[in-house]
C-alpha cells in the first residue's frame, strides 16, 4: 500500500478531530480575523434600516430553532439592536414554537442593554400556529391575530402599536429562517400585501433564496454567519464582543481545513491511481 | 355522500380563495377573513393531532417493549415534564420551563446539528473528487465559493502579499458573480419546474382528480 493509499483509507476520527480543533482554537483564544467587505445584500438591509425613521415599524419573524442558533441568533441580535439604537418600533412574532422564546432573549438581552420599554419600543407577539393563514390574516388585521401578547396584555392597547393595522403600516418584515417560512412570507406578505421584506438565512439556504433578491422580492438578504459578522462589522462592533464575527474565524479555519482536505483527496486520488481502476 | 361532500367543500373553498385573491370586495374580504380564522383553528387542532401521534407511537413502543424503548419512555417523560412545568409555572423568562429550554434543549439541538460539520469534512474528503468534468466544475465553483465566503483564510495561508491581498480582493466578487449566475439561472429553471408542477396538483386536487389528502391511502383518480 502506498501513501497516497494509505492517505485515502484515513481514519475519519483524525478528521473529526482536525476540525473540533479548527473550531475550538480561535473560539477559546478569541482570534479574530480581519473581515473582508459586506456582501451587496448585507449592506442593502442595513442601508434600508439606516434610511428609515425612528418610530417606523419593523416586523421581527423569529422562525428558527436551537439548531440554526449558532448561524441566525448572531444576525437577529445585530439587526435588533440596529432597529432599537435607531429607535425604530419593533413588533416580533414567530411561526416556529421554538422560536419564540429565542425572539424573547434577543429582545429581553437588548432592551436591557439598549434602555428600550416593553410595549412602548418593541413587542414580542409570541407563537402563532397556522402558518401561511397567520400571515395572511396579519394583512388584514395584526391585532386580530395576535389579540393578546403572551404575558396577557391586549396588544390594541400598547403604545408599540399606535397607528398599526396591516403590513401597510410596517416599514419592513425581516424573516429570520432555516426551513420555508421565507418562501410563505415572500408569497403571502410581499405578493399578497406589498410587504417589503429582507432575510435572515443559514448558508445552506442562500442558493434558493437568490433568485428573490435578484427579482426585487428580497431587499436584502443575511446569509449564515458571515451574514451576522458582514453586519456586525456595518454596525461597527467590537469584534471580540460581537458572536458573528468572533464565530466566523473558527468558521473561515473550518473552511480551510475541508478545502485542503479535497485538494488532499483529489491530489491523493489521482496520485495512487485509482482514477484508472473506475 | 362521505366522499363527495368533502370533494365540494375543497372545490368550493379553493375556487373562492383564487377568486378573491383578484376580487377585494367588501364581502369577500368578509369570508376571507373567516375562512383565515378557521384556518389558524384547525391548524391548532392539528398540533393536537400530532401530539396524540406522537404519544401512540411512544405508548405503543413500550408497550411492546420494541427495541430502544427506554428511549421512548425518556421522550414521553420530557413531554410530561415540559406539558406540566409549562402550564403549572408559565412559560415565560425566568421560568423553570424557559429555563430547561436554554439549558436543555438548546444545547442538545446545537449538539445534534453540529455534527453535520464533522460528517461533511469527512464526506468531502472521501467522495469530492474531480472524476469527470462535470464534477471538477463543481470542485472548482464550490472552492471558489467557499473561500469567497472566507476571503480572510486567504490572508492566513498567503499572508498579506500582492498575490494574497488580490485575491483577498477578488474572490468575494467572483463567488457573488456565480451565485448571481449560474447558480441562479439553474435555481430559476427548478423554481419554475416546482411551480407549475404545484400548480397542477392545485388544480387536481380541486377539481377531485388528487383524492390522497382525503385520507384512505391511495393517490389520485383518473
Amino acid at each position: 500500500m502506498t501513501l497516497w493509499d494509505r492517505l485515502l483509507e484515513l481514519d475519519r476520527r483524525w478528521i473529526f478531530l482536525g476540525i473540533a480543533l479548527a473550531v475550538a482554537i480561535p473560539i477559546i483564544t478569541g482570534y479574530a480575523l480581519p473581515q473582508g467587505r459586506p456582501a451587496p445584500p448585507t449592506v442593502r438591509l442595513f442601508q434600508f434600516v439606516e434610511d428609515l425613521e425612528p418610530g417606523d415599524v419593523v416586523m421581527v419573524a423569529f422562525d428558527y430553532s436551537p439548531s440554526s442558533m449558532p448561524e441566525l441568533h448572531p444576525q437577529a441580535y445585530a439587526v435588533v439592536r440596529h432597529l432599537l439604537q435607531r429607535e425604530i418600533r419593533v413588533l416580533s412574532v414567530s411561526l416556529n414554537p421554538q422560536g419564540t422564546a429565542l425572539g424573547r432573549e434577543v429582545l429581553a438581552e437588548l432592551a436591557h442593554e439598549l434602555d428600550a420599554e416593553d410595549g412602548v419600543d418593541f413587542v414580542h407577539l409570541g407563537f402563532m400556529p397556522g402558518g401561511s393563514q397567520v400571515i395572511l390574516g396579519m394583512g388584514e388585521s395584526i391585532t386580530r391575530v395576535y389579540p393578546n401578547t403572551p404575558d396577557g396584555r391586549r396588544t390594541a392597547d400598547l403604545p408599540v402599536m399606535e397607528g398599526v393595522r396591516n403590513y401597510d403600516d410596517i416599514a419592513l418584515l425581516v424573516d429570520f429562517a432555516a426551513g420555508n417560512l421565507p418562501f410563505s412570507w415572500i408569497a403571502f406578505a410581499g405578493e399578497r400585501y406589498n410587504q417589503e421584506i429582507a432575510a435572515g438565512i443559514t448558508a445552506v439556504m442562500a442558493t434558493d433564496l437568490y433568485p428573490y433578491l435578484q427579482s426585487g422580492q428580497l431587499i436584502g438578504l443575511i446569509n449564515g454567519l458571515k451574514g451576522a459578522a458582514e453586519y456586525e462589522l456595518l454596525l461597527d462592533l467590537d469584534p471580540v464582543e460581537a458572536p458573528g464575527m468572533l464565530g466566523m474565524s473558527a468558521q473561515a479555519i473550518a473552511h480551510l481545513l475541508i478545502i485542503v482536505l479535497v485538494i488532499v483527496g483529489n491530489i491523493a486520488y489521482f496520485a495512487s491511481g485509482r482514477h484508472r481502476r473506475r | 355522500m362521505r366522499l363527495q361532500i368533502p370533494l365540494v367543500i375543497t372545490f368550493l373553498a379553493g375556487l373562492f380563495m383564487a377568486v378573491q385573491w383578484f376580487v377585494p370586495h367588501e364581502l369577500g374580504v368578509t369570508v376571507y377573513n373567516e375562512l383565515l380564522n378557521w384556518g389558524r383553528i384547525v391548524a391548532a387542532f392539528a398540533l393536537v393531532l400530532g401530539i396524540q401521534s406522537l404519544l401512540r407511537t411512544h405508548v405503543e413502543k413500550i408497550r411492546r417493549q420494541r427495541e430502544d424503548w427506554p428511549y421512548s419512555a425518556v421522550a414521553i417523560a420530557s413531554f410530561v415534564l415540559m406539558v406540566v412545568v409549562g402550564i403549572g409555572w408559565g412559560h415565560e423568562r425566568g421560568t423553570g420551563f424557559d429555563w430547561i429550554f436554554r439549558h436543555v434543549q438548546v444545547p442538545l439541538d446545537a449538539t445534534m446539528f453540529s455534527l453535520l460539520a464533522f460528517f461533511i469534512a469527512s464526506a468531502a474528503f472521501r467522495t469530492f473528487r474531480a472524476r469527470s468534468t462535470e464534477a471538477t466544475l463543481l470542485l472548482v465553483a464550490a472552492i471558489v465559493v467557499m473561500l469567497g465566503r472566507v476571503p480572510e483564510t486567504l490572508i492566513v495561508v498567503l499572508g498579506e502579499t500582492r498575490p494574497g491581498l488580490w485575491m483577498h480582493a477578488v474572490m468575494p466578487d467572483v463567488s457573488e458573480w456565480i451565485m448571481d449566475f449560474p447558480t441562479n439561472a439553474a435555481k430559476r429553471g427548478i423554481i419554475f419546474g416546482v411551480s407549475l408542477g404545484s400548480i397542477a396538483t392545485a388544480l387536481r386536487i380541486l377539481l377531485g382528480i388528487e383524492r390522497s389528502h382525503l385520507g384512505g391511502g391511495g393517490g389520485g383518480g383518473p
